[in-house]
């Protein structure tokens, strides 16, 4: 049973990154009051983009770094429609949804054909590796798990503990105060949007070139609406962040792990329910941050999704 | 954000560019903005059709050909457009209040699910046709109004974000249909039931071609009529009805609109259930209308093509309907050139620019120069 | 230290400043006078870079500025305290006096932080707490925080914006104090204001405008009273309301031992009795956020009793939700027009009826014919100036938005209404009109419950006078009985020692 759980929550911790990377940009996106619905989008041109980069290259750290800035430039494109053009960041934000699903089927659909590429290499930490239970669960995996372990104290530090951090609290509660005090608000929420979307780049890349090493069409299949919901469950807190990725990381990867018991691969219809496992997950971890006081003391950036142009006059 | 007093500036080299809100935008500067930024958008898409080595210009003759050049394509545009404009309806309605119900795919397949639930066990071979397709149609809307009801009632109830919540159901109705279709109704495991009895089948134009040779060969059903019908119901609804006024307010300012008196939790279920319904309805007309079975891929993803229309029509459902019916085609003619994901980059491409172009339609963009004082 | 030239600056449809001039001196405590939207504002915050001027030049301490953004304002010395605290919530005092302060380093250090504001705080005479959150502030407080914050960014020039508009006479009295002290000190202070009992005792030099124009900049010393109101209004008038005298009826409302909760879960409204007659105006007199809104909304059906019954007409309504409250004929004007009162995008006809809809008799179908014929009547009746009854209510003018929403509550059956702020930002004409409204309904017979910032509205209007103060009743006056000293006291949760008994 322990052997069951440790595997349970290792595969967790793997599967996890990519959706922890798309959810920690989505957090600072929002932290910044920009609502951006496009990470699916997004993480769909990340994971189509590094696939192939590192396909044509062989590289597939130049694969991770292109998916980056694809991402970004995503992101962008959500920045100018939803803040410099004033469209509803909602409508917006879908729209570079459908946009990134398109554009990746379109462009990848070469790539469908190509059956391996280099993956990010797996990289046991010597000595800790090794320690029961804990070792295989924290300490044996590929690169882009251990820079998710990094990430998240760094994000932590950088809202929490820095000049910039206090900036990019006070543009999403309240711009027109930050905006007195002289902070440029917009140049900082378009450079959050992008930072955003470069992290979903990065998680989809992680999903393409480290856990499932393919290109297909959907290959995200949800991971960013997903990743968009655990923006809400962690109460915009990182380290909270980390452990709703890794358990929706944990649930994603059990139909598989499951197959490991006889009377599961006997019944093969119990995947089809443990695969809506992660999604009524996110749902359910929605409901429990709404209900009584938790959502109050968690709350939204006051000023998340709207616009904020300093000539609205008070009527 | 408040409306027509917004005025702001966007720094663009040293010109500074003023933007005015116009008052109530004309129907004309609607259409002729619309127009060219579809125009824009076919551009654009073909830049990257370009670039991934196609030749836009094939490709989009072959897409129309496809779609509206014949009798044939006009029928399976048609065809494409029932579930297209029921779907975008039940969205338009709830995006009529500021319910982002993202989820018309999953109310879809819940709808086929349940519609064909009835097909396969409930439906006597003997059973007169019609009432087979009422019970059917029923049960179709009923298994989609659930599935818009709990988001809706998760909303009202909790305030769980609807978009998060229609979206994820999406995923598991459709694990429960591939449980269905993989396990206990299928077939030899291909991911489908068995064909359903032809009472359970929506008539086709073809079998009238004994009265009318021309109709020989169309494969076009008689949901077709719901069109006409979900749009005058719904016209009705919004723009008639004291319930269909509560959804204006709602949609427009909800403090307003419980300052009034309107209970916003009952609105927001009841929204949901009907948004479902007409979603739900979508899947019983492609099971009963075109497969007669159901399968795993039984929408190409209408649900999600449903957003773009409803949002395109501005949730006008005549509007929403005629758009519905260009993405018919559109659909048609991407599967005549056998990617879907030029359907979908097309889709993504003009909602986005229309998106940004929305700006051209709300305010005027003015120099922004001193002005002679009065 | 203030230089300002022929500076105009125009928004769609109103000419907010009309080529104005204002010359500030180091050193002194200068106010800014004029009626609400007479365009102080809108110089005040070109003044301090909020706003770029459409024309004009403007000098600070001799060097000719042109501020691109309110940074470069504080840089040249200018910082603004807002109407409208510009505070984060969610942080602490500390955090915000610190915001967008470029000396600090990369890395944040929050004892040092802390160290350096209360240091501040205790320098300038302004009692701060440091690590408390901005919510938790009273509005006096939070007032502190924002001084404080311009003063950590060398504001030699200090604009406030209407800044006793929240505060008890106590707390506005002590604010006058810290004001002179840093006059003394060197700072220039410059304040917008409109109401004259202020300007009289704080300032040094008076500026008066209206209508976006300068009337005139004079030494208080040389004015009187009666001269300032005449520059301001033009016309010597203030309020001119007669109140009829009528013959009080029976009880219609009797609120008992109400207790609200606030949308933080915090007691509102605390064991609150109230009882309210026919043909009657009571008024509620308190600083703004002592649950003026909370017991609104749980008379209107809006908000949640947690204790406490209501009874109208001598039936209990107790926990009547909004939809009963309507239709048993509480008429609510909210004080909140834009959020609360009116669906903005919705034309005017269907904000008149925005609840009336549901008597049409038509089952569930809208009475079209009836909607138009009644909203071409309303706007008549009460002169809404308008493009037709299409229009879409975000396009009205405040006092035309008002109209609107007094014409909807007052054209049902009510019988008690519950008016808030009713006047709040109209112009002079406007509040007249509303006043004529509201003694019109008291003569037909309509109980009104009349909660208003502005104590001479409340003075003027009501038959009986409440002081309301952290949710409860601190004294009910009868109208001859109700003088503004008095009343002040209570506001501020004192209870004088004549009524102490």
């Amino acid at each position: 049973m322990i052997a069951f759980l440790t595997a349970v929550l290792a595969s967790g911790v793997r599967t996890g990154t990519s959706v922890l990377f798309a959810t920690l940009g989505e957090l600072f996106t929002e932290r910044a009051g920009v609502l951006n619905l496009g990470v699916e989008g997004m993480m769909l041109m990340g994971a189509m983009t590094g696939f192939g980069v590192t396909w044509l290259t062989g590289n597939p750290w130049l694969g991770i770094l292109a998916a980056m800035v694809v991402g970004g430039m995503m992101a962008l494109l959500h920045a100018f429609v939803a803040l410099v053009l004033r469209a509803e960041q909602v409508v917006s934000g879908l729209a570079l949804t459908f946009l990134g699903s398109g554009l990746s089927a379109v462009l990848g659909s070469p790539l469908v054909e190509v059956r391996q590429v280099d993956r990010i290499p797996t990289w046991p930490v010597p000595f800790l590796s090794q320690i029961p239970v804990l070792g295989p669960i924290l300490f044996d995996h590929n690169f882009l798990v251990y820079i998710g372990f990094l990430l998240v104290p760094l994000c932590w530090f950088w809202i929490y503990r820095t000049r910039q951090g206090l900036e990019l609290r006070a543009i999403g509660e309240n711009p027109a105060a930050a905006d007195v005090q002289g902070i440029k608000v917009m140049r900082q929420r378009i450079l959050y949007v992008a930072f955003g979307g470069v992290l979903a780049g990065l998680g989809g890349a992680t999903l393409s070139l480290a856990l499932t090493p393919t290109w297909v069409e959907g290959l995200i299949s949800g991971q960013g609406w997903v990743a968009v919901g655990l923006v809400i469950f962690a109460g915009w807190d990182p380290i909270r962040a980390m452990f709703g990725s890794y358990l929706f990381g944990a649930l994603r990867r059990l139909p598989i792990d499951l197959q490991n018991f006889a009377r599961f691969r006997a019944n093969p219809s119990i995947g089809y329910f443990t695969g809506m496992l992660p999604y009524l997950f996110t749902i359910v971890a929605l409901l429990t941050v709404s209900i009584g006081d938790i959502g109050r003391r968690w709350g939204a950036p006051a000023a998340l999704g709207r616009a904020y142009v300093r000539e609205d006059r008070d009527a | 954000m408040t409306g027509s007093t917004a005025s702001g500036t966007m720094p663009s080299g040293r010109l500074r560019l003023r933007l005015e809100a116009r008052d109530q935008p004309g129907l004309l500067t609607h259409l002729a903005v619309s127009l060219l930024l579809l125009v824009a958008a076919l551009l654009l898409a073909g830049v990257v059709m370009t670039v991934a080595g196609g030749n836009p210009l094939d490709v989009y003759r072959s897409m129309f050909g496809a779609g509206f050049g014949s009798k044939w394509g006009l029928n399976d545009t048609l065809v494409k457009m029932v579930p297209l404009t029921l779907a975008s309806l039940g969205v338009a309605l709830a995006f009529r209040m500021k319910m982002w119900n993202i989820g018309a795919e999953g109310q879809l397949l819940m709808g086929a699910l349940a519609a064909s639930g009835i097909a396969l066990f409930a439906v006597p071979p003997d059973m007169p046709q019609w009432l087979a397709l009422v019970l059917m149609a029923a049960a179709g809307a009923a298994g989609g109004a659930v599935w818009g009801i709990v988001p809706g009632w998760l909303r009202a109830q909790f305030g769980v974000n609807e978009i998060i919540s229609t979206l994820m159901l999406n995923y598991v109705a459709l694990s429960i249909v591939q449980f269905f279709v993989y396990g206990p109704w299928g077939e030899r495991g291909f991911g489908l039931t068995p064909m359903f009895e032809r009472n359970t089948w929506l008539p086709r134009l073809t079998e009238y071609a004994d009265q009318w040779s021309a109709l020989r060969g169309l494969t076009l059903h008689l949901g077709i009529l719901a069109v006409p019908v979900a749009i005058v119901f719904l016209a009705i609804l919004l723009n008639r009805t004291k319930f269909g006024f509560e959804i204006a307010m709602v949609g427009d300012n909800p403090d307003a609109a419980r300052y009034a008196g309107v209970r916003l939790r009952r609105t927001m279920i009841i929204v949901m259930a009907l948004s479902g319904a007409l979603a739900g309805l979508a899947g019983m007309n492609e099971v009963s209308g075109v497969v007669h079975r159901l399968l795993e891929h039984i929408s190409p993803g209408y649900g999600y093509t449903a957003i773009i229309v409803a949002w395109l029509g501005r949730f006008n459902p005549l509007a929403v309907a005629v758009v519905a019916f260009l993405f018919g085609g559109l659909i048609v003619g991407a599967d005549e050139i056998q990617s879907a994901g030029i359907s979908s980059l097309l889709q993504g491409v003009i909602l986005f620019v229309m998106v940004s172009g929305n700006l051209l339609i709300r305010y005027r963009i003015r120099l922004r120069e001193p002005e002679t004082l009065a | 230290m203030v230089e300002m030239r022929g500076i105009s600056k125009r928004f769609p449809g109103v000419l907010a400043n009309d080529r104005v001039d204002l010359d500030v001196a180091a050193g002194s405590i200068h106010a800014l006078l004029g009626e609400n939207g007479a365009g102080k504002s809108t110089l005040m915050h070109i003044l301090s870079g909020l706003y770029r001027p459409d024309s004009g030049t403007m000098k600070v301490e001799d060097r000719t500025v042109s501020f691109a953004s309110p940074l470069d304002a504080i840089r040249a010395g200018v910082g603004m305290v807002h109407q409208h605290f510009m505070l984060v919530e969610t942080q602490t005092v500390a955090e915000n006096v610190v915001l967008g302060d470029r000396r600090l380093g990369f890395r944040m250090d929050p004892s040092a932080i802390r160290d350096t504001v209360a240091g501040l705080g205790r320098e300038s005479g302004l009692d701060i707490d440091p690590d408390a959150l901005i919510w938790q502030l009273s509005v006096g407080e939070r007032q502190r925080v924002e001084i404080v914050k311009m003063l950590h960014r060398g504001a030699r020039l200090l604009i406030l914006d209407e800044p006793t508009a929240v505060l008890t006479p106590q707390e506005a009295d002590t604010l006058f104090d810290r004001m002179r002290g840093m006059a003394r000190a060197g700072r220039t202070l410059l304040f917008i204001s409109h109401k004259l009992n202020e300007v009289m005792e704080l300032a040094e030099t008076v500026t008066v405008m209206r209508q976006g124009r300068v009337v005139d900049t004079v030494p208080k010393a040389q004015v009187s009273h009666r001269e300032l109101v005449r520059m301001m209004v033009g016309s010597p008038v203030l309020f001119d309301v007669t109140v009829p005298p009528v013959q009080q009826g029976r009880k219609l409302l009797s609120l008992r031992s109400l207790r609200v909760e606030n949308d933080r879960g915090h007691t509102a409204v605390d064991n609150l009795s109230l009882d309210l007659h026919q043909r009657e105006i009571l008024g509620v007199a308190g600083v703004a956020g002592n649950g003026q809104r909370e017991l609104a909304e749980a008379i209107t059906g809006l908000r949640k009793l947690q204790a406490g019954t209501i009874e109208l007409d001598g039936f209990d309504v107790t926990g009547s939700n909004q939809r009963r409250m309507i239709d048993l004929g509480i008429s609510w004007v909210p004080q909140d027009r834009q959020h609360t009162g009116t669906a903005p995008n919705l034309s005017i006809q269907e904000n008149f009826d925005l609840k009336h809809y549901r008597s049409a008799r038509r089952g569930p179908f809208l009475d079209r014919a009836g909607q138009s014929r009644r909203a071409a009547a309303l706007l008549a009746k009460y002169r809404v100036a308008a493009a037709g009854r299409h229009q879409p209510v975000r396009l009205l003018s405040g006092g035309n938005l008002q109209k609107v929403i007094l014409a909807r509550e007052l054209s049902t059956e009510l019988r008690v209404l519950v008016a808030e702020s009713p006047t709040r930002g109209l112009d002079v004409g406007a509040i007249q009109n509303v006043h004529e409204l509201l003694m019109e309904q008291r003569s037909r017979g309509v109980a009104i419950l009349l909660l208003s910032e502005d104590l001479q509205e409340v003075l003027s209007l009501s038959d009986r006078v409440a002081v309301i103060h952290s949710g409860r009743i601190m004294g009910i006056l009868p109208r001859a009985r109700a003088e503004a000293d008095t009343i002040g006291m209570l506001m501020a949760g004192v209870v004088p020692e004549d009524m102490a008994t």
